[in-house]
């Protein structure tokens, strides 16, 4: 197991390395500078300050100069923000994300394996029909439009939740629903073609033929069956989450680093684009890790180690 | 036939099968009696019905099944009325079954002490750890070495063989009445085949349960069964004890069946088969159902159906060529082979009583 986790963290980093590389060099090809008001400033004006980030080096020896200062875990000062080192600027910022996107998970997976289970279990009927209609719709609706609509009807309308900004859980229910629905979407699909898989094999024919109740052969049998694959895809759902989350944290305005993300991009903050990168890039190799992890945990077929029997 | 001896009782059992096509007649009438420590062994090619007819007694036939008249009798009770949740504590406490493909029919993701264990949870509502003790029991009674340690072990971790062990283990650690055995070795090598015959065999005497043995495999058959119903196109055919079937067999399709088994007397290139499909169940032939496949068929076969006639006191065949009017005709050589051994067999067996007496002949019966 030490000897597959190291693998897998040297994976990891290597991941992180290629990532910085060809985002630095693609950043660098995007127009426009990170100057606000470059009409209004002289040529020597604009050397100037070129010169104090650093940006009047080659591009080359930027990229060195950043691996750098990456490696001591200096990841440079925002542009936007002058003062504010951007590793202060995503630490600040990194709560409200990770609980909305944790809360959208967590959510998404539960009501989506609920959904799903039932659909398997009363296949062919109008509950397996709703339980279809409701993942088509949740993989077919971008997250963005959905906040947009639940902002108005559940928000403006009905005035059961704030609208937008921050402060406090209620705050939190809106934007969790709108990036939930992919998940849930998309792991009922996924759990209820797993069930109905698993209901006709021969293993729960036998169940049934010990004298298991029908709720104990899901429970017992078809349950844990079922589940294992899913966690195949908890990884992508986490990656459609922390995509989708850009948009929806500048639809609610949370204070995130998508919203953040969004900002640095459209103002060429270059460091700031760096770092929230590099964290996303992480956060992905480390659910994908820990999904590889738990898949042999769960399931006895492909534990890593065992007992060398 | 009604006798007390009988555990299980099948009486004009019919059941369809509804598909968009139409109505699918699976079985068509079928009645047969299980004895109290006996092994009947159902056997026919597939699709002939043998599965359908445990499934019912299982009462787990898929949703589109219908069992449209019949009653199953056990222990007094019809099981075609019985609730669902009747059939529950039926099912693993009273008849078991053990399934055809041992690399799938245990859960993979449950250590195989719990999926033993299992059945003694529910029936007996003993504790786990009770369970689990007795399980162990059952474990070294079908033969699984080191068992203390590998009752914790999952299915991957056990071959075929040793799966189909567990698989039996499951189905008699309640120490069922009645054992359904659902082609149990066909998904094994041969060699393993007789190893887990063999095993069934000497557990049916320790727990003395009564046992369906469901084949298309005839030399299992021969080496497992007390007594034999050959089924075709959702009916029994013929039935009566091993030695009558397959000595003396009277329907044509029991010819076919036996002389397309090699033996060691088979003789020339080519191996006997039957000719032709069986038939479409949709919609099921007027007559005999095997009278187109059937080089020996009277003209009254394509037109009403033959009632069982009598061979002996235990043997009965359902064709038109036992009827007292029927032509005589000359089965295939091999099958009269097999009836003038049966003959010699009957004549020896009979100086032989009479040699030593009567004693001789209960032994025989048992």
């Amino acid at each position: 197991m030490a000897k597959y986790l190291a693998k897998r963290i040297f994976y990891l980093i290597l991941t992180l390395f290629i990532v910085i590389t060809v985002t630095f060099f693609l950043m660098k090809l995007l127009p426009g500078t990170p100057l606000t008001n470059q009409a209004k400033l002289s040529k020597s004006q604009i050397a100037l300050i070129y010169k104090q980030y650093g940006l009047d080096k080659p591009v080359w020896q930027q990229y060195v100069l950043y691996l750098a200062g990456a490696v001591k875990g200096n990841f440079g000062t925002s542009f936007q923000f002058s003062d504010q080192p951007v590793s202060y600027l995503i630490s600040s910022r990194i709560e409200p994300s990770l609980q909305i996107g944790l809360q959208a998970i967590i959510v998404g997976v539960i009501v989506g394996i609920i959904i799903g289970a039932f659909g398997a279990m009363k296949q062919n009927s109008w509950v397996d029909t709703s339980a279809t209609v409701v993942s088509i719709l949740g993989i077919s609706i971008p997250s963005f439009v959905l906040a947009v609509l639940l902002q108005y009807y559940l928000g403006l309308k009905l005035g059961w939740f704030p609208i937008a900004e921050w402060g406090g859980f209620s705050y939190t229910v809106l934007p969790t629903l709108a990036l939930a629905a992919a998940p849930l979407a998309e792991s009922a699909r996924f759990v209820r073609t797993e069930m109905v898989d698993v209901l006709s094999s021969d293993y729960i024919e036998l169940a049934k033929a010990k004298g298991l109740s029908r709720m104990g052969v899901i429970y017992h049998h078809a349950l844990r069956n079922s589940l294992i694959p899913l966690i195949t895809i908890v990884g992508p759902l986490a990656v459609n989450i922390m995509t989708g989350s850009m948009v929806v944290e500048n639809i609610f305005s949370i204070p995130g680093i998508g919203e953040q993300f969004v900002k640095s991009v459209l103002t060429n903050d270059y460091p700031t684009i760096m770092g929230l990168t590099i964290v996303y890039s992480f956060m992905l190799c480390v659910v994908l890790l820990i999904t590889d992890i738990l898949y042999g945990i769960v399931d006895p077929r492909i534990r890593i180690t065992g007992k060398a029997n | 036939m009604d006798n007390e001896k009988d555990i299980l009782e099948v009486r004009n059992l019919q059941v369809d099968f509804k598909t968009y096509a139409g109505d699918v007649k699976a079985i068509r009438n079928v009645s047969f009696d299980l004895r109290k420590g006996e092994t009947l062994a159902i056997v026919g090619e597939s699709g002939s019905g043998k599965s359908v007819t445990t499934r019912t007694i299982m009462g787990l036939n898929a949703s589109n099944a219908r069992i449209t008249s019949g009653s199953i009798m056990y222990k007094g009770q019809d099981l075609l009325k019985k609730s669902e949740k009747e059939m529950q504590a039926i099912r693993g406490q009273d008849i078991a079954e053990i399934f055809q493909d041992p690399m799938t029919s245990l859960d993979p993701t449950m250590r195989i002490g719990r999926q033993i264990a299992e059945p003694l949870m529910i029936h007996k509502g003993m504790k786990k750890e009770k369970a689990l003790k007795q399980a162990l029991e059952m474990m070294k009674l079908v033969g699984i070495t080191d068992a203390e340690n590998r009752m914790n072990d999952y299915p991957h971790q056990f071959s075929g063989g040793m799966r189909q062990r567990i698989v039996i283990a499951i189905a008699l650690v309640n120490y069922p009445e009645v054992l359904i055995a659902d082609e149990p070795t066909t998904a094994l090598d041969v060699t393993i085949q007789a190893q887990i015959l063999n095993l069934m065999k000497e557990l049916q005497d320790k727990i003395s349960t009564s046992i369906i043995f469901i084949t298309h495999d005839l030399g299992v058959v021969a080496g497992m069964a007390d007594r034999v119903a050959v089924m075709y196109a959702g009916k029994i055919v013929e039935y009566g004890t091993v030695d009558e079937i397959f000595y003396n067999p009277k329907h044509p399709y029991t010819w076919g069946l036996l002389s397309s088994m090699p033996t060691l007397d088979t003789k020339g290139d080519e191996l006997p088969s039957i000719p032709g499909t069986p038939p479409d169940l949709l919609d099921p032939p007027t007559g005999d159902a095997f009278a187109a496949r059937n080089q020996y068929a009277l003209k009254i076969d394509t037109e009403k159906e033959p009632p069982f006639f009598k061979v002996s006191d235990t043997h009965y065949a359902a064709t038109w060529l036992l009827h007292p009017d029927a032509p005589k005709v000359t089965p295939p050589a091999q099958i009269v082979a097999r009836q003038k051994q049966y003959a010699k067999m009957q004549k020896d067996l009979l100086a032989q009583q009479q040699h030593h007496g009567p004693v001789e002949e209960e032994e025989e019966q048992q």
